[in-house]
């Protein structure tokens, strides 16, 4: 906690100032001469409709710090840290960048897709502003955080999401950045792999670097972040304690406003997805309603398409009674982890807690179906589970934890 | 800096990797249409037996007019080809249609022994104005950057041009003293080929190179000297549009792509 006090008052690596972007939309693009001919309109560009991806956006990132973003598809996260790389124009406002920036857009950094690895290093290395010498120099570095010294004379347009991933990530590690721009690397790669980014993002952050992460996975916000940034239709919807911030997303993502008051669900014809059966098992696979304190739940959600969702994404809340206080939160398919599914299809849905912290008591599962911007289904009826067992505390949850005690007389001048 | 130099060398090495003769095919294309060429011209059209030298300076000509061609070709797609890059990262936009440049002076410089090497065989003697092709090669750099830099930065846009450009280079083939010298055409055609920016820098290589007797650029231009300032003002606002139109583009390439 002093850590985010101490980095509120550092100087500015990153200043926005009413930053505006939009993009011409065309119902169908005019690239060729022939369509521009028989509509000579577009070639007026002032009379193309806009699309406003950024408008208005105003924020500091101080020196130091892990900084979020987080926001729907389509939100401007990608654009706005474009913007930030100078990759894209400025259609008003000011950005200031204070040190050597170096960008991770869209999961890479730029590779030549008919060059080996090796290759890509190196050209990468330049373009990142570093000599020959220096990039050949840390080649072998990057090879050994990616961990692909097998793949190394294969051309990159045989390697996987995931492995080109891994390289991207790692030459940008050594791109000698004060400010790293890192969009959505946590959503494809391995869990391992993951953590490594996180790691070394944790020790860039450490040894004075700044981050600012673009991410769909709101335990690293909330673990990592200093800060974090919601945005909303090109605007900033929140901005602050990443706890908060990510609470917001949560709540917009799966319960939007208007569709709570209104229209409470996308239901209907053309309701895309629901739920078709919950219920518990324990240990053995076995229907369940109540287990005893440290036995292991599983909670099972089945839910049947009616469309094509290229991207289904649930939400389960574990709440407790009566309070109705959520305890945890577990979001599944923010990563993509949940493959397309298309109408008619079935898919079941399990998640394992270990459920040794709960208190005995009585709680309930709350869970939502949607994507990205919409909510498809919600619990009817919440599913109940009660822990048995004695002691029912006066506190919600049981955390691990070991005791450890020093002191004795005393060995150095510390008090 | 080095940036331009990498990526040009990889872009030399990737153009012959996985093929078996790798850097002969850059000789061995120019030389194959050197040879139809000549061929036709020799023996179908007699054309040779006016000119001086014809086969040696007709290998000449093919060799320059292919750096020209070659560089302003692949320059039409070189920012969308690099698409991955130019979308995700941010270095100057011109090192690209450069670095495409940059890679057929590295084939053409490697041509240039073998060229000389044929044109001793057809007999030219060594000259000391042969240490002027340098001069030569410059003016023809700087247009061919020039419509490299135009091309590259208009395409994300208008894609015809792409095919506009294929068309309009066979027909600078033509309308370029590449295949003749301008002496040998009849005047009216010879007025339009004037105007042609590319027709001073192939006559200089001529007289310089080939025949010291030939009429040389301001030689051709004997007479009708306003023509010879009109191709040199539209060399200059080429260039000059190009730079103005590149650099106006550059910083919305990565959107349009
Ligand atoms: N180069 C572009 N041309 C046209 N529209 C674009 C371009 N880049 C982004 N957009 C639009 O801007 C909006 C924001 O996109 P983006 O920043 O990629 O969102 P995300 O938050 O998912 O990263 C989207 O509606 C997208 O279609
Ligand atoms: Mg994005």
């Amino acid at each position: 906690m002093s850590d985010r006090s101490a980095t509120a008052s550092a100087p500015v690596a990153i200043e926005v100032r009413e930053v505006r972007k939009s993009f011409p939309v065309q119902a169908e693009r005019l690239t060729t001469l022939k369509e521009r001919l028989v509509k000579p309109s577009a070639w007026l560009r002032q009379e193309a409709e806009k699309l406003e991806a950024l408008r208005e956006i105003s924020f500091d990132v101080n020196r130091g710090e892990f900084f979020g973003v987080i926001g729907r598809n389509g939100c401007g996260k990608s654009t706005l840290l474009k913007l930030l790389a100078s990759i894209y124009s400025l259609d008003g406002g000011s950005i200031r960048v204070a040190g050597r920036l170096a960008p991770f857009i869209e999961l890479g950094v730029g590779f030549n897709h008919e060059l080996t690895a090796r290759d890509n290093v190196l050209l990468n290395g330049v373009m990142m502003g570093l000599s020959p010498a220096e990039a050949r120099a840390r080649y072998d570095v990057v090879i050994d955080f990616a961990e692909l010294h097998e793949y190394t004379n294969l051309k990159l347009k045989n390697y996987s999401s995931g492995m080109q991933v891994r390289l991207a990530f790692a030459l940008m590690m050594q791109a000698d950045a004060d400010i790293l721009l890192v969009d959505e690397v946590l959503a494809v790669g391995d869990v391992a792999f993951q953590e490594k980014c996180i790691d070394s993002l944790e020790r860039m952050k450490r040894s004075g670097g700044t981050i600012v992460l673009v991410t769909h996975d709101m335990g690293a916000i909330q673990s990592h972040c200093d800060r974090a940034m919601m945005i909303e239709h090109g605007e900033v919807e929140a901005i602050g304690d990443p706890a908060v911030v990510s609470a917001r997303y949560l709540q917009l993502v799966f319960a939007p406003e208007e569709e709570m008051e209104a229209a409470p669900l996308d239901t209907g014809p053309e309701r895309g997805a629901e739920f078709t059966a919950a219920w518990l098992t324990d240990g053995e696979e076995a229907r369940v309603e109540a287990v005893s304190a440290g036995e292991p739940v599983m909670v099972n959600l089945t839910v049947r398409a009616h469309g094509d969702i290229p991207r289904l994404q649930a939400l389960l809340e574990l709440v407790n009674n009566p309070e109705g206080v959520v305890i945890a939160r577990f979001p599944i398919g923010y990563g993509g982890e949940i493959p397309p599914i298309s109408a008619g299809e079935e898919l079941t849905m399990r998640v394992s807690l270990d459920a040794s912290g709960l208190r005995p008591g009585s709680y309930r599962f709350h869970y939502h179906l949607g994507t990205a911007d919409r909510l498809y289904d919600r619990s009817s009826e919440p599913l109940a589970l009660r822990i048995t067992g004695a002691d029912p505390g006066e506190s919600l949850v049981d955390l691990s934890h070991r005791i450890e005690i020093e002191g004795g007389p005393p060995e150095g001048d510390e008090g | 800096m080095y940036l331009l130099w990498v990526m040009s060398l990889t872009e030399f090495r990737m153009t012959f990797h996985g093929t078996v003769l790798g850097y002969l095919w850059s000789l061995a294309r120019p030389l194959l249409t050197f040879g139809v060429l000549l061929a036709v011209f020799t023996q179908v059209f007699r054309l040779g037996a006016e000119v001086v030298n014809y086969p040696a300076l007709l290998l000449l000509n093919v060799m320059l007019f292919a750096l020209f061609a070659e560089s302003t070709n692949r320059a039409v797609t070189s920012l969308v080809a690099r698409e991955e890059i130019v979308r995700r990262t941010q270095f100057p936009r011109l090192v690209v249609p450069l670095s495409v440049v940059l890679t057929e002076v590295f084939n053409f410089t490697l041509n240039l022994a073998t060229v000389f090497a044929f044109i001793l065989l057809y007999g030219v003697e060594p000259r000391w104005t042969w240490l002027l092709l340098p001069v030569i090669v410059l003016a023809l750099l700087m247009i061919t950057v020039a419509v490299a830099m135009l091309l590259s930065a208009t395409y994300p846009r208008l894609r015809d041009i792409a095919l506009i450009w294929s068309v309009m280079a066979t027909v600078l083939f033509y309308g370029t003293p590449v295949l003749y010298p301008i002496e040998v055409t009849p005047p009216t055609f010879q007025d339009i080929v004037q105007v042609n920016p590319l027709t001073p820098i192939f006559e200089q290589a001529q007289k310089w190179i080939i025949d010291p007797n030939a009429p040389g650029a301001l030689g051709a231009s004997e007479g009708s000297e306003y023509l010879l300032f009109a191709s040199i003002a539209l060399y200059v606002g080429i260039c000059v549009a190009a730079v103005r139109v590149f650099f106006r583009e550059a910083p919305r390439i990565a959107e349009e792509l």
